[in-house]
């Protein structure tokens, strides 16, 4: 690999690029599914061909409306949330939403892609490889099985694995698992998906929580619960990252509270190649932006050449 | 996102309050729009409605009541403190191709974006008339005189009679035999519910909703309406009334 020594236009090394399974982007920075649409719509804040990629829309076979409101709550230092995985569904987004995301975004795109069962994200992930700028498939597994007695894909070994081996069969992108942090060991079900074939992970979604209006005496949230996101969460995906980075052998996609370029440089050490800011986008819209523009003189300051040189070094 | 500073902040009644913020009002572009405001303290921004606007004078009036933990943060701000505020967000209400006898109909804090709303439509040459209801006599605040100071009608309704009209703005309408050839609503959903389906003339009403962004990125606050699924903060807060589904 080439990495620190590629060049931008300006004929300057690029000190923020990174490579995700061979997939180059000009830097760490993606927006995390959920909290940055299809990216059309944040164009209306900045030019968002600044991020190294958009992790998209958790999208699925059929149009889901979600959950009923509220959906969100406020939480100290985070929130949660309870959307319900609300989106078109997989053909519409092919036919209406990637059109529009790619007049704004010139970008590899991670497609993120959730499930119900195993024939759907097989359906869905086969569908999304074909699509030309869709550079890696984000596999959501917090969702829950329905021929699994309700349980959630990624709280298991066996059924992540299973849904890994089935998918990795249709498609030709690199397929990253995004991994729930509800479990009692998330190094042995990165392992299982990295076994089956995974081509790297992402970590952590949401952390499963709750709050309750005290003079209604009722939960915030109208589906009781939701995941649980934020700075708050922060710490807890960075041990995670670290433990995974170190035990699983492949890149890792850093997610959990990131807010700032300091956070990302954290994220790094701990093992992440690429790191995805999700509540944040929510609470200042120029989140991504405004870290991508400090990066730099974050490294400046820290004594850092290049991305590339921290990732994992904790 | 901008920072604004706090003129003043005065309170009306027993829980509504009145702020007035200096700073840059270009994009607010239609009354019934909102701001979303960073309180200190709290993750997530607090999305109010904006009372009126001037861009002459770069400045923004919120009503708002005390309702929970970020309302209660704002009621103890300071004139001369900053604050961090997406302005203009959602799409407010329609004002150019309807015709010259629109009411205003508010219920509680929901009065308060007819406010830029009536001197919109007065700056058009048409003739509003505004309803405010209200609980009781305690919840006013003397909206109405602001009213007059526009030119504009406006009446006050009370459920328990102990100001204007007993009952509801539906009750004023009547007993007062105003007519209208557009509604414009805001208030609580049984009250827009009741509009919705009792006023024959076309409207738009106002709704509100617990926000994530209030930027149409998260779709925490989505309804299903005629037209499919629509985001509060992106697509409303203004919907048609043909557009929303009473349950």
């Amino acid at each position: 690999m080439e990495i620190n020594n590629a060049h931008n236009p300006n004929g300057d090394i690029n000190r923020l690029q990174v490579s995700l399974s061979g997939v180059v982007l000009q830097n760490p920075v993606i927006p995390a599914s959920g909290c940055f649409g299809f990216g059309y719509g944040m164009s209306e804040f900045y030019d968002i061909d600044c991020l190294g990629s958009i992790s998209f829309k958790g999208t699925t076979r059929d149009p889901r409306f979600g959950n009923p409101l509220p959906r969100v709550a406020e939480c100290p230092s985070g929130m949660i949330n309870s959307v319900g995985l609300q989106n078109p569904g997989i053909d519409a987004v092919i036919a209406e939403e990637l059109p529009k995301m790619r007049e704004k975004f010139h970008q590899p795109i991670i497609a993120n892609i959730s499930g119900f069962s195993i024939d759907e994200y097989v359906e869905c992930c086969s569908k999304i490889d074909k699509e030309d700028q869709v550079a890696i498939i984000e596999l959501n597994v917090s969702c829950p099985n329905v021929h699994g007695g309700g349980m959630s894909f990624g709280t298991c070994c066996e059924s992540v694995a299973e849904v890994v081996r089935e998918v990795k069969k249709v498609i030709t992108k690199p397929l990253y698992v995004k991994l729930t942090p509800n479990v009692t060991d998330i190094v042995a079900i990165g392992s299982s998906a990295v076994e089956a074939g995974a081509d790297g992970l992402c970590l952590i979604n949401t952390l499963l929580g709750m709050r309750i209006d005290i003079k209604t005496r009722r939960p915030v949230i109208a589906n009781r619960m939701g995941g649980f996101s934020g700075p708050a969460v922060f710490p807890v995906a960075v041990r995670m990252v670290n433990q995974v980075s170190k035990a699983c052998g492949v890149p890792v996609i850093g997610c959990g509270g990131v807010s700032s370029a300091a956070d990302v440089i954290e994220m790094m050490m701990a093992g992440a190649t690429a790191v995805e800011v999700g509540a944040a986008n929510l609470v200042n819209p120029y989140a991504c932006k405004d870290i991508v523009d400090a990066l730099p003189h974050e490294m400046d300051r820290l004594g850092i050449n290049s991305l590339t040189e921290i990732i994992g070094i904790v | 996102m901008r920072e604004y500073e706090i003129i003043s902040n005065r309170r009306l009644t027993h829980k509504t309050w009145v702020m007035i913020l200096g700073g840059d009002t270009a994009k607010i572009t239609a009354p019934g729009q909102f701001v979303n405001i960073a309180i200190p303290g709290l993750y997530l921004r607090r999305p109010i409605s904006i009372c009126d606007y001037s861009h002459v004078r770069g400045e923004i009036t919120l009503l708002y009541d005390v309702v929970g933990e970020g309302t209660r943060e704002m009621s103890q701000m300071k004139a001369g403190t900053k604050l961090n505020i997406l302005s203009g967000l959602g799409n407010g209400f329609s004002t150019s191709s309807i015709g010259s006898s629109p009411l205003l109909l508010g219920g509680g804090i929901g009065c308060a974006p007819l406010m830029a709303l009536a001197r919109t439509l007065r700056q058009q040459g048409k003739n509003p008339v505004a309803i405010l209801g209200f609980n009781t006599a305690a919840d006013s605040f003397g909206m109405e005189r602001w009213f007059d100071q526009i030119g504009v009608e406006a009446y006050v309704a009370t459920v328990d009679g102990s100001l204007g009209t007993k009952g509801f703005v539906t009750d004023v309408i009547r007993e007062k035999k105003i007519s209208g050839d557009h509604f414009y609503a805001c208030g609580p959903m049984p009250m827009l519910k009741a509009l919705c389906q009792r006023l024959e003339m076309p409207g738009e009403v106002s709704i509100e909703s617990r926000m994530g962004c209030g930027f149409g990125a998260c779709m925490c606050c989505s309804v299903e309406t005629a037209d499919g699924a629509k985001r509060i903060c992106k697509d409303g807060p203004v919907f048609r009334k043909e557009e929303l589904i009473w349950k």
